[in-house]
């Protein structure tokens, strides 16, 4: 039995030479993408923003997005041929043989839908059944999912939810009529990972009771190494790999797997990440021969002469690559250490008992803390933890707080307005949404020399000098000087933010989840860069997220914030080796890991 | 529904700490999120009314001219002309003038019409030039007017909308956003004209091309005269109605949950009713109310145009006549329609809207 194939004789799902192209031009977009899922198995199907995983996932309910058409191939599962069915029977079979859960649960829930409504349609639309039954049948759904079954719980609207529970709501809804397979696009993303968590269980647990094979697509390598026994890594339309997830994360044979895996980071050890430099190939512009050839550091001539076949290898797994990585390189760049700056004497920031409200509510308590110069503090929490007003009360965004900022000595005034021009310019701003902070009527080049204009009084062609070598020390170069933020990838554009707030040289950096929104091999070029400046510059930093893997590989110190109190602050080493308090502890138990060994030890969601 | 927000509570679940109670200010407008909001609405409509009372009062004092020598013209001997002005009551100053209205108008009683010549010392009681009397019959009529005009416009452009949004950049749905762009650019004399020539003069002959009725007439009683001004208003407000339609409907179509509601299997007309209709509501709402807002102002071109019996036609009569208590009283009329309808169209919208109606 090689590891392309599930155990059993004939699989449960069994997927062809899947391939979708764009309708009219008919670029493809999915390519001969074939797969195996046995029953009660869970496949994962990793990729990055691009690779046509989504695609993927919608395709096996026999649906392409708006645009997009299935040109090909064959979805079986059980007895039935998904790609076959027409109108009436397809309907029937959405639902009730393959199911979907969507990326965004608040966004998959109709807003003007009572919970209780939406669970009824799921049933409704497929069958006929009494009000009795059907309340049994709801019961039943929401106790296997751990969600109260009360009618004040079911006349909620989904916005009175929280996100966990949205995505709650949206698993049973997808287990509601017992389908053979469950597509699960990226369920996980955006959660805190304790819902994370507690999602990834729910999955889990529901797949083996309800007897359902499942397909979990994802971005998130550790999530799909918690719930996924089998992993298919995609590239450009195409897979390039599966294999078993174990020998998928120990040893990848593909050196894009191994890319992915060296630029995620790991809460347990400080690594280096490694991103991808380049981006995916657009679609109707894939290279010649293998797609990877651009970007991948062991390419030679024949590799771009035809595709790479998707082919068996001596481990079992299979490998789409002439010269595959040999079993002894995979996971060796994972154990590169990340340097560390210098750090001199003189305290950057300081905050003390600082307190915040937000609509009559406390959202931070007697919060302080000091940064020194050239160092990077993480501050880590949930969402609701307080972390954003935290930062916006430093850069005066938020203006309702009391206690004290210093800023090199200097204390700041309460709102952005009142402070001084040169305090302004000293400390600076990145959202966590490179989408919104940019005018996207503005070249990157104009976006950059914005601040410019407000500090200093430059002519235009100086201005124009500053941005383009600001494009330069964010690694995008001149070409990117004209364009349209619209243009260009969420990880381009974040870097522009980035070039942006360095451009008025600053010497404290505030970053407000900023890579959450990127993919690994992004949000690694970016920790690395802003380690770089880091250490070139003595840029003191103060980075906000969610995700404490990211934390050990760029911050030095880390305060731990919980419902807007300090419960843990010390250096980053101590802190995530040995948590001291029950709450870091938990967010660490909770972190999907990559490490076998870890994972054993952790959570305990197989 | 007050009960629903209060026990429709926010469950906790693990990582949320909003579940934590707001108290104190915020409390009151928790618990009455549609109240609160109408008493500030109606605070502010009645601001907007006495406004507009005052505004339309000084305009009236600009354009040359007044009451008596509207009814007497222009070579009347400048000795009736006073006479008549002080049985009119117009050699009052200004301003006691604009009190004694007031006073008047806040028990609903706004006077006689002046272009009858009733004397002043008659205009506290109400007789049958009152102008509440004279306008009662115009005003149904207006009412049906616009009324028919809502009605089909609303029912045309939604179902077209709907029809468009789902068969998007067909062939349906490219005429019709051609045709709407075109018709939209139109302004409303022009296409009550074009109505008139092509229905009722040059090519068909098949309604009247004026609506001229008896004073009391009701426009039941001829509803061919009723047929070009409907059409008229018609074509010029549903291509609005189409096109708000289409795009909030296309925007709703698009979104995740429309989306997922075809992944759970739900049918074609489902998706549409249920999932996309219930979600564009509140823009299509929206502009419902601006139409008929616009709909009571375009009256008074085409009631004039085609000479109907209406408020519209009587501010216009009433402008001509410098009759001060007629005019006050439409304007007063339409204003209170204005506030009324923008009321109604923000409850409208905040019932169609849970997010609003159920704060966190
Ligand atoms: S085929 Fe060649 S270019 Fe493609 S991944 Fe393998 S080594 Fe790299």
């Amino acid at each position: 039995m090689s590891a392309a194939n599930g155990a059993g004789a004939r699989p449960a799902v069994e997927v062809r030479d899947l391939c979708v192209s764009m309708i009219g031009s008919g670029v493809p977009i999915v390519s001969g993408v074939s797969f195996d899922v046995a029953e009660r198995e869970t496949l994962g199907l990793v990729g990055e923003s691009g690779s046509g995983k989504s695609t993927v996932a919608v395709a096996l309910l026999g649906f392409a997005r708006p645009g997009l058409e299935i040109t090909g191939g064959s979805v079986r599962i059980g007895e039935v041929e998904v790609l076959d069915l027409k109108d009436e029977a397809l309907r029937e079979a959405r639902g009730e043989l393959v199911s979907y859960v969507p990326q965004d649960p608040a966004a998959g829930l109709n807003p003007a839908h009572r919970i209780g409504t939406q669970l009824r349609e799921a049933f409704q639309v497929h069958e006929k059944l009494g009000k009795n039954e059907l309340r049994g049948r709801i019961e039943e759904l929401l106790k296997a999912v751990n969600l109260p079954t009360d009618k004040q719980f079911l006349r909620c609207y989904p916005h009175q939810l929280s996100g966990g529970q949205q995505q709650r709501v949206v698993i049973a809804i997808a287990f509601a009529c017992r389908p053979r397979l469950i597509v699960l696009d990226e369920p996980t993303t955006g959660l805190d990972v304790t819902t994370q968590r507690y999602i990834l269980e729910t999955i889990n647990d529901m797949a083996a009771n309800f007897g359902a094979s499942a397909v979990y697509v994802s971005h998130d390598l550790p999530a799909v190494a918690e719930v996924a026994a089998r992993t298919a890594v995609m590239y450009a339309g195409r897979i390039v790999e599966v294999a078993t997830t174990e020998q998928l994360f120990s040893q990848p044979r593909h050196p894009y797997s191994a890319g992915l895996l060296n630029a995620a980071p790991s809460a347990h050890q400080a690594n280096r990440l490694v991103g991808i430099e380049g981006r995916p190939p657009r679609p109707g512009h894939w290279p010649q021969g293998c797609s990877y050839a651009p970007r991948c550091p062991h390419a030679r001539a024949d590799c771009r002469q035809a595709v790479p076949p998707l082919a068996p290898t001596e481990s079992g797994s299979l490998v789409r690559c002439l010269h595959p990585m040999a079993v002894s390189d995979g996971g060796v760049l994972r154990l590169v250490p990340s340097p560390k700056p210098e750090v001199k004497g003189g305290e950057a920031l300081e905050i003390e008992r600082l307190v915040a409200d937000y609509g009559g509510r406390q959202i931070l308590h007697e919060v302080g803390f000091a940064v020194k110069e050239g160092e990077c503090t993480a501050v880590v929490g949930e969402s609701g933890s307080g972390k954003t007003t935290l930062a916006r009360c430093l850069v005066g965004l938020h203006t309702r707080w009391d206690g004290e900022i210093r800023l090199d000595g200097e204390s700041l005034r309460q709102g952005a307005r009142e402070r001084s021009r040169e305090q302004l310019r000293r400390m600076q701003y990145i959202f966590q949404n490179p989408f919104g902070s940019l005018n996207p009527t503005m070249t990157v080049a104009e976006n950059i020399e914005e601040p410019l204009r407000h500090f200093e009084s430059l002519s235009r062609n100086e201005r124009r000098a500053k941005a383009l070598e600001v494009l330069g020390t964010v690694h995008l170069g001149e070409d990117f000087a004209d364009v349209l933020p619209g243009r260009i990838s969420g990880g381009e554009r974040q870097r522009v933010a980035v070039g942006r707030a360095l451009v008025v040289n600053p010497e404290v950096l505030v970053c407000d989840e900023i890579t959450s929104a990127l993919d690994v091999s992004v949000q690694a070029l970016l920790v690395e860069q802003l380690r770089d400046l880091q250490m070139q510059r003595g840029l003191t930093m103060v980075f906000i997220t969610h995700n404490l893997a990211v934390v050990r590989s760029i911050a030095q110190n880390v305060i731990v914030l919980q419902t807007g109190t300090i419960v843990e602050a010390g250096s980053v080493e101590g802190v995530l080796s040995a948590p001291k308090h029950p709450y870091t502890r938990q967010l660490l138990e909770d972190l999907p890991t990559l490490d076998p060994a870890e994972q054993a030890t952790a959570g305990g969601a197989k | 529904m007050h009960a629903e927000a209060d026990s429709g509570a926010v469950v906790p679940g693990p990582g949320s700490p909003e579940a934590g109670g707001q108290q104190g200010l915020s409390h009151w407008m928790r618990v009455h999120p549609v109240t609160s909001m109408i008493v500030r609405r109606i605070l502010l409509g009645v601001v907007t009314i006495v406004m507009i009372a005052i505004i339309v009062y000084a305009a009236t004092l600009v354009i040359p001219g007044n009451a008596a020598t509207a009814i007497l013209g222009r070579n009347a001997q400048p000795a009736k002309v006073v006479q008549l002005e002080k049985e009119l009551g117009l050699n009052e100053p200004v301003l006691t003038r604009f009190v004694n209205w007031a006073e008047n108008a806040i028990q609903l009683n706004f006077g006689n019409s002046l272009g009858e010549g009733v004397a002043v010392t008659q205009r506290e009681k109400a007789t049958e030039n009152s102008v509440t009397s004279l306008a009662r019959d115009r005003l149904a009529n207006s009412a049906i007017l616009v009324a028919a005009a809502a009605l089909i416009s609303t029912l045309l452009g939604l179902l077209t909308g709907v029809y468009a949004a789902y068969r998007r950049d067909g062939f349906f749905d490219t005429v019709g956003s051609v045709v709407s762009l075109v018709a939209s650019a139109l302004p409303e004399f022009v296409v009550a004209i074009f109505c008139v020539l092509l229905f009722a003069t040059s090519l068909f002959t098949w309604f009247p091309a004026i609506s001229v009725l008896e004073p009391g007439q009701s426009i039941l009683s001829e509803p061919e005269k009723l047929v070009l001004p409907v059409l008229a208003l018609v074509i010029v407000v549903t291509p609005y109605m189409f096109r708000m339609t289409r795009g909030a409907m296309i925007e709703a179509l698009d979104s995740d949950y429309v989306e997922f509601a075809r992944m759970k299997g739900a049918s074609t007309a489902r998706i549409a009713f249920r999932h996309a209709l219930p979600n564009a509501l509140p823009p299509i709402i929206q502009v419902v109310g601006l139409n008929l807002l616009f709909l009571a102002g375009g009256i008074v071109l085409v009631e004039a145009i085609f000479n109907f019996p209406g408020i519209g036609s009587m501010l216009v009569a009433a402008i001509n006549g410098r009759d001060v208590n007629e005019i006050q009283f439409i304007v007063i009329l339409l204003a209170v329609f204005y506030v009324l309808l923008n009321i109604i169209t923000d409850v409208c919208v905040l019932l169609v809207t849970p997010r609003r109606r159920y704060p966190r």
